[in-house]
């Protein structure tokens, strides 16, 4: 019997319901998948993400690329007209920095001189690949870049990224061509930074703004208008010390920090291999009782040997002096004072 | 003899694949990373006209599909939580579909208004989601940032619903 001929031949559901199931269903499947989605790496839809962005990735590079035909073409006929201007810049600019030049290169001396003395060990340079931007998110649920440099390069999530301005934000996604970095003004971007002026320790919160927030300053009184701010490094997340903007007053009256690098475009930039202090040293050694390392040393040499028995008499001959001077000060110090037999006449002695 | 009537059809391809695509490739487009002057592109959510349009055009089931698919497009490529924009651009449809026997044959004023306020209610939907989502409520004056040229897009929505409302006489 064909469905037509059945008790529901003259079944006829309006379309407005039809359509109202169906945003039903997709409204219900939407909130399961927000449910189900963190953004985060281990997203079980980490994939798909990275499937449209491999897709998506040259498509922006292709669109991208007269932008930026058309700004080198204006750089050059810029640079046409105004080359005697900008070379008077550059001189006068050149001769200020001069000093901080030198200045730069003796502190250079005589930190490493300080750091060769302290025995401390300075972190390793950290190696860069460059990177250009090929596409934008800019709204305020999502401040994000895609990059045209991916794992196949070395890059993994993670990984902070700076213009030559200062931190623009980190890796969040790779592929193998392509890789997403989320901006410091991202709503889920949190940076632990420090102010350089009073070391004082704070997180940088984003909020799809053009200038993120500072919260959980520590101290009083410990941010001006004005001050620097870097990351802490705190957490391992970021190497210390790169820069990031200035702090100001918002017009809500909280923290926030005008970026250093919105200074210019960010279309290239520097993806920097660093992952975190696990990378310093071996990750063996850190995991290594105390002291382990001393079963590792070798034998000491005549003159280390001597060395250090010469140190241990002197220590011990200086213990055993001090000692006899204690003994001496003792004998020599009138006994304990004894109560005073109280007076028995009026006292005239 | 009565003459034959030429029956006008007007299928879904072109009144929400073609627009879709549309809508799609614009997006895309406006995330190139230009910067002139200190000032980037426009972020509208181009969607949001088709939310309006589609619910006002006809009832449909395609459509809402259609919408999730693209939401979820604007999530992945934009880097949002999956699931944040097919809410919001869902929500605009359903309320445009229960006031659609109100707003039809209204005038262009009217349908503004409309439109407004179900992209008003649609950001206050992504708003509430991302400040769960990310503990974190983010910048009323980003968000109007991407408010205006949302709301400028209406002339293309009130374009599509003159176009296609009466396109298929079979649903007049």
């Amino acid at each position: 019997m064909a469905f037509r001929d059945g008790p529901f031949e003259n079944l006829k559901v309006p379309l407005v319901w039809t359509a109202a199931v169906a945003v039903v269903v997709c409204a219900v499947g939407a909130i399961l998948l927000l449910l189900s989605d963190q953004r985060a790496p281990a997203s079980p839809y980490s994939g798909a993400r990275s499937g449209v962005e491999t897709v998506a990735g040259p498509v922006g590079g292709v669109l991208s690329a007269p932008v930026r035909w058309f700004g080198q073409i204006s750089d050059g006929i810029g640079g046409y007209f105004f080359a005697v201007s900008e070379n008077r810049r550059l001189k006068r600019q050149l001769a200020e920095l001069e000093p901080w030049r030198d200045q730069a290169i003796a502190l250079k001396n005589i930190n490493a001189r300080y750091e060769a003395m302290l025995g401390i060990r300075p972190e390793p340079p950290v190696p860069m690949v460059t990177a250009r931007s090929v596409s934008d998110s800019r709204g305020p649920f999502s401040n994000a870049r895609l990059l045209d440099v991916g794992s196949a390069r070395g890059v993994k999530v993670g990984n902070p990224a700076i213009n030559e301005h200062g931190l623009v934000g980190r890796i969040v996604g790779t592929s193998g061509g392509v890789s997403r970095m989320l901006l410091l003004t991202d709503v889920a971007s949190r940076t632990p930074v420090l102010v350089d002026r009073t070391d004082a320790r704070a997180i940088l919160t984003g909020d799809g703004s053009g200038n993120p927030r500072l919260e959980f300053v520590r101290g009083v009184d410990s941010v001006q208008p004005g001050d620097r701010i870097l990351t802490s490094g705190d957490g391992g997340a970021f190497p210390r010390g790169l820069p990031i903007g200035v702090a100001a007053r918002g017009v809500d009256g909280s923290w926030r920090v005008k970026l250093f690098s919105d200074r210019g475009a960010i279309d290239y930039v520097r993806i920097l291999m660093f992952e975190d202090f696990g990378q310093l040293v071996d990750p063996e050694a850190l995991n290594a009782p105390p002291l382990a390392a001393l079963g590792t040393l070798s034998d000491a040499t005549p003159e280390q040997a001597a060395a250090v028995e010469d140190a241990a008499a002197r220590r011990a001959a200086a213990a055993e002096a001090a000692l006899e001077r204690a003994a001496a000060a003792a004998a020599a110090s009138p006994p304990a004072a004894t109560p005073a037999p109280a007076p028995s006449t009026g006292g005239a002695e | 003899m009565r003459r034959p009537v030429a029956v006008r059809v007007v299928g879904p391809v072109q009144w929400i694949f073609i627009p879709a695509l549309i809508a799609l490739a614009a997006t895309i487009l406006l995330a190139t990373p230009v910067e002139l002057f200190g000032l980037n592109l426009p972020e509208p959510v181009i969607p949001m006209v088709l939310a309006f349009a589609w619910a006002l055009i006809r009832p449909s089931i395609v459509a809402p599909v259609v919408l999730t698919a693209l939401g979820l497009f604007l999530d992945v490529f934009w880097y949002g939580p999956l699931g944040l924009w097919p809410l919001a651009l869902l929500a605009i449809y359903a309320v445009v579909l229960g006031s659609r026997s109100f707003l039809i044959g209204q005038e262009t004023a009217v349908l503004f208004v409309w439109y407004a306020a179900c992209c008003g209610l649609a950001f206050l939907i992504a708003w509430l989601v991302t400040s769960f989502l990310a503990s974190n409520p983010p910048s009323i004056l980003a968000l109007l940032g991407q408010v205006a040229p949302t709301l400028l897009l209406f002339p293309f929505a009130d374009r599509m619903v003159e176009r296609f409302e009466d396109g298929d006489v079979r649903f007049r």
